[in-house]
């Protein structure tokens, strides 16, 4: 078990990379608690696996430190860092058992074979694959080989960290949940450090402790999946979390507030000032914090969406398209709707990041 | 795999092939079958003879020995083929401008006709003009394909690795491409050495296509006619005369009819039968799950 | 090692190279120059070879010959296995399993045994000495092997393609024609690319099947090998000139040579 920090990571592809586009991974501080069940979330092409190969030792970062316990670790090679790592496909060997597939990271590291025996049954018996053991790892169905790539990590004892590529993609849906579950129990039986790539949000939400959100080559948020709804840090964290996303709307800042058009929406806007505001600022707000009320904004609605418990209207705002949550229960009144945006939940946004807003 | 449906019509879209295959296949094999039951002293008069030919060739000493020759031959090229081509292809760079050129260059030896493969690697390896002849004579051994039944063999089976290796290059490549990166990074982090990679990763992905690649190379070793007849003429002596050359030797140089189509028929029998079981030995585990 | 790697295929590339360019270098000598001087370049460097072959009707129409019946057999062979390939890619039928390895066993017929009934065949049916005669000879393994290569490209194409077309209302001549063939133009180029190598390669069928008006340039070469003695500089570059209709294939196809067996079934 250990602590990884990641310290001004960069990864480049090329050779030589020119400029800051030519990154895969753009400066990257961060640091992963022992035991700690994180999601690294981001749509695909952000750099997740990026990141995770360089965990691993797979690849080797352009610049930057990787730190497992404080000790440098760059120059380890994957099988030395004591980690696992579990593949979005299944990777067994086709040709041994699913026994010996268990035991074969054991064998190479050198272990006896009583104890390499006990360990394997041990973990065999928690995926449930004990039944199996005897038989070719070939002609298992995919998420019995996928227990398989787990298992071959978790055998190992003492495994710093057990990373997962996205591991559900070729499971059936009614067999993920199941597989979820069972990895949370065995996090919270044995504690290890996990960190789990995914992009979506759902698996991400429900499976971790704490969701790391990766965009373009940056970590742009850390947080409790309730930070990361109430308190978007980048509009990219707001478009991303949430059903549908957060509603940006360009805006200038006001005294005591923010303008949009000419409409002033009142906001402790207080941090703006002591930071300068150059740059492009915006206004974000969840559909879920925009309420009907006869003393707003004037809106148009173009169309509800009834998703059964709920309805979605789409609106507009001057030249600005939004979208309104509607509980059951709230009447919409059939002309001159307006709306108040909640001061507690609306957010400004210069060049992407948060700037200030939102309840403290 | 996809699942397919029953439809007795499709039997109209296999019927240009089966027509083309049949007329090819079936009239000639039926000549031969027809020749190989009878004895004939020209003039198209014909006397039955049953299995008079078909006794007389499995109890030839000249049949066996070029069955013997046949054998060993086609163990040789491929004990040596088969290995070489996936250590080179193990060795090939795997992305960029020099894959193209590696595999455009390793196929061209393929595309050259066979009778040329002969001719070349006859003024390749003569001893007076050839710079593989002159080489080996130079660095002070006795070396003359023409004479010597040892360095005869020797030069067709050499030339045979020239010709074919590539092909087994082709498709261990093929192979080796279609694993994806998972499989070794997973090795890595396991601790696998680089022998693990190979005998568990890289050796099982490629079966399916080293079974095609021996499948071939069994089937037209064993065919070979052409490139030794042109660079040897199946001598000196009977020292590389292979099936193919013999038959050729029976049918149009004696024209001995009966006898050339029986050989015909059990030299086909054993290719079926020796393909058959290559078959069914390498896929045998396959079943087993 | 890891650095040493790049060795072993480029040992084997010079290797391969070796018999070739020992062919070119001859090819470029005058016969006396071959059969006087050993050098590893030619000394009086010459195109009299090349120039002979351009000019001499006997020769040149060798390599149109050839090709002829190579592209005419490429054609005959995918355009029979495609509809082939498909039947035996989507559907169960009598027989089928059989079928398919009855035609595989003819890519197993060593050629020598069947040399003479094809001759007598094809002089029966008047195609003696004629393009056609070689290109339908030559069905006998191409077609095996086109339906194999074909039969494994279409097996990796969804079904749910044919289904969303029959739906729409495609009949099948036009679905098969309009949409499934363009799935498939790689496989289709794979295919024809080992149609026209073991077409191109293939001498002993072709040349008992011909004597004057389809003589393949490889005939030629051997015929000539035995008539007019020792002309090795005109045969070494005949010989040299037989290489570049492969070479121009296989740059086309480069990208898919690999893939071609490793996608058929076994």
């Amino acid at each position: 078990m250990a602590e990884i920090t990641l310290r001004n990571l960069r990864h480049s592809y090329l050779d030589i990379p020119l400029s800051d586009a030519d990154y895969a991974l753009k400066k990257i501080d961060l640091s992963w608690q022992d035991g700690g069940a994180y999601a690294l979330l981001g749509p695909s092409g952000c750099g997740k696996t990026t990141l995770l190969n360089i965990i691993s030792g797979l690849l080797e970062p352009s610049e930057g430190e990787v730190l497992f316990d404080n000790t440098n670790v760059n120059a380890l090679a994957p099988e030395q860092r004591n980690i696992a790592q579990v593949f979005q496909f299944p990777v067994v060997y086709d040709t041994m058992t699913v026994y010996q597939n268990l035991a074969f990271p054991l064998k190479n590291r050198g272990m006896g074979s009583s104890e390499i025996d006990r360990r394997v049954k041990e973990v065999s018996g928690m995926l449930g694959l004990a039944d199996i053991l005897g038989k070719r790892a070939a002609g298992l169905s995919a998420d019995n080989k996928q227990k398989i790539s787990l298992a071959r990590g978790l055998v190992r004892p003492d495994v710093n960290v057990i990373m997962f590529d996205e591991p559900l993609t070729v499971i059936d849906p009614h067999l993920k949940w199941q597989l979820r579950s069972q990895l949370k129990q065995l996090h919270q039986r044995y504690g290890f450090t996990m960190i789990y790539v995914t992009h979506d949000q759902t698996e991400a939400l429900t499976f971790a402790d704490q969701v790391v959100v990766m965009h373009d080559g940056q970590v742009v948020q850390v947080g409790t999946s309730e930070a990361l709804f109430e308190t978007p840090e980048h509009t990219f964290v707001g478009h991303f979390i949430g059903s549908p996303g957060m509603n940006v709307f360009p805006c200038q800042l006001d005294a005591g507030g923010v303008r949009i058009d000419d409409h002033h929406i009142a906001l402790d806007v207080s941090p703006a000032t002591t930071h300068g505001t150059d740059g492009n600022l915006e206004l974000g707000v969840r559909p879920e914090y925009i309420h009907i009320d006869p003393s707003g904004m004037p809106v148009e609605i173009s169309a509800v969406i009834d998703v059964g418990r709920y309805r979605i209207l789409d609106a507009t705002l001057g030249r600005h398209s939004f979208k309104i949550y509607c509980p059951e229960g709230v009447e919409i009144p059939q002309s001159d709707v307006r709306v108040r945006f909640d001061p507690r939940h609306a957010h400004v946004y210069i060049d992407g990041w948060r700037l200030a807003g939102g309840a403290r | 795999m996809i699942e397919r449906t029953t439809n007795q019509k499709a039997w109209w879209l296999v019927l240009p092939v089966l027509v083309l295959v049949a007329f090819n296949a079936i009239i000639p094999l039926m000549t031969v079958v027809n020749y190989s039951v009878q004895e004939t002293f020209g003039d198209n008069v014909f006397f039955w003879e049953g299995v008079t030919w078909y006794t007389e060739v499995l109890h030839s000493p000249r049949f066996h020995e070029a069955l013997g020759r046949q054998l060993m031959f086609t163990f040789q090229i491929l004990a040596i083929e088969i290995p070489l081509g996936v250590i080179v292809a193990l060795a090939m760079p795997r992305k960029g401008i020099l894959v193209s050129v590696c595999l455009v260059l390793m196929a061209l030896p393929l595309l050259i006709p066979w009778n040329v493969v002969g001719a070349m690697w006859n003024i390749f390896a003569l001893p007076d003009i050839g710079l593989l002849g002159r080489t080996i004579n130079a660095m002070g051994i006795d070396y003359n394909f023409t004479q010597q039944p040892g360095a005869a063999w020797a030069t067709v089976v050499l030339m045979d690795v020239w010709h074919w290796t590539s092909l087994v290059v082709l498709l261990a490549y093929a192979g080796l491409r279609s694993i994806p990166d998972a499989f070794y990074q997973a090795a890595h982090i396991d601790g696998a050495s680089g022998w693990q990679i190979f005998r568990y990763i890289q050796l099982p992905k490629m079966k399916r296509v080293l079974t095609i690649a021996v499948l071939l190379r069994f089937m037209d070793s064993f065919m070979i006619y052409t490139e030794p007849f042109v660079l040897t003429g199946g001598g000196p002596g009977n020292a590389t005369t292979f099936l193919s050359i013999d038959l050729v030797k029976i049918a149009l140089g004696q024209f001995d009819l009966g006898p050339a189509a029986a050989m015909s028929l059990i030299y086909f029998m054993i290719i079926l039968l020796l393909s058959w079981i290559f078959y069914t030995v390498m896929m045998r585990d396959e079943d087993q799950k | 090692m890891r650095r040493l790697g790049w060795l072993i295929p480029t040992i084997y590339i010079i290797f391969l190279l070796l018999p070739i360019y020992w062919l070119l270098n001859m090819s470029f000598k005058t016969t006396n120059e071959i059969l006087g001087t050993f050098s590893l370049w030619p000394i009086e460097f010459t195109l009299a070879n090349y120039k002979k072959i351009f000019t001499d009707p006997t020769w040149y129409n060798g390599y149109i010959n050839s090709l002829t019946y190579v592209v005419i057999n490429t054609v005959i062979s995918v355009t029979a296995a495609l509809p082939a390939a498909y039947a035996f890619s989507r559907y169960r039928f009598l027989g089928d399993k059989h079928l398919f390895f009855w035609l595989l066993t003819n890519r197993m017929a060593p050629p020598a045994v069947f040399a003479l009934p094809f001759f007598q065949l094809y002089s029966a049916m008047e195609l003696f000495d004629t393009h056609i005669a070689v290109a339908l000879a030559h069905c006998l393994f191409n077609i095996p092997l086109a339906v194999w290569i074909l039969e494994g490209f279409m097996s990796g194409v969804p079904k749910e393609l044919d289904e969303t077309a029959y739906i729409d209302g495609y009949s099948f001549p036009r679905f098969f024609v309009k949409i499934f063939i363009p799935s498939i133009t790689a496989g289709i180029g794979v295919t024809a690319f080992f149609c026209f190598m073991f077409s191109w390669v293939e001498l002993l069928l072709a040349k008992t099947l011909t004597s004057v008006v389809a003589k393949p340039i490889a005939a030629t070469m051997t015929r000539t090998a035995s008539t007019s003695g020792y002309e090795l500089g005109l045969l070494a570059a005949a010989g040299a000139l037989t290489i570049i209709p492969g070479a121009i294939v296989i740059w086309f196809v480069r990208n898919y040579i690999a893939k071609g067996f490793a996608l058929g079934r076994v």
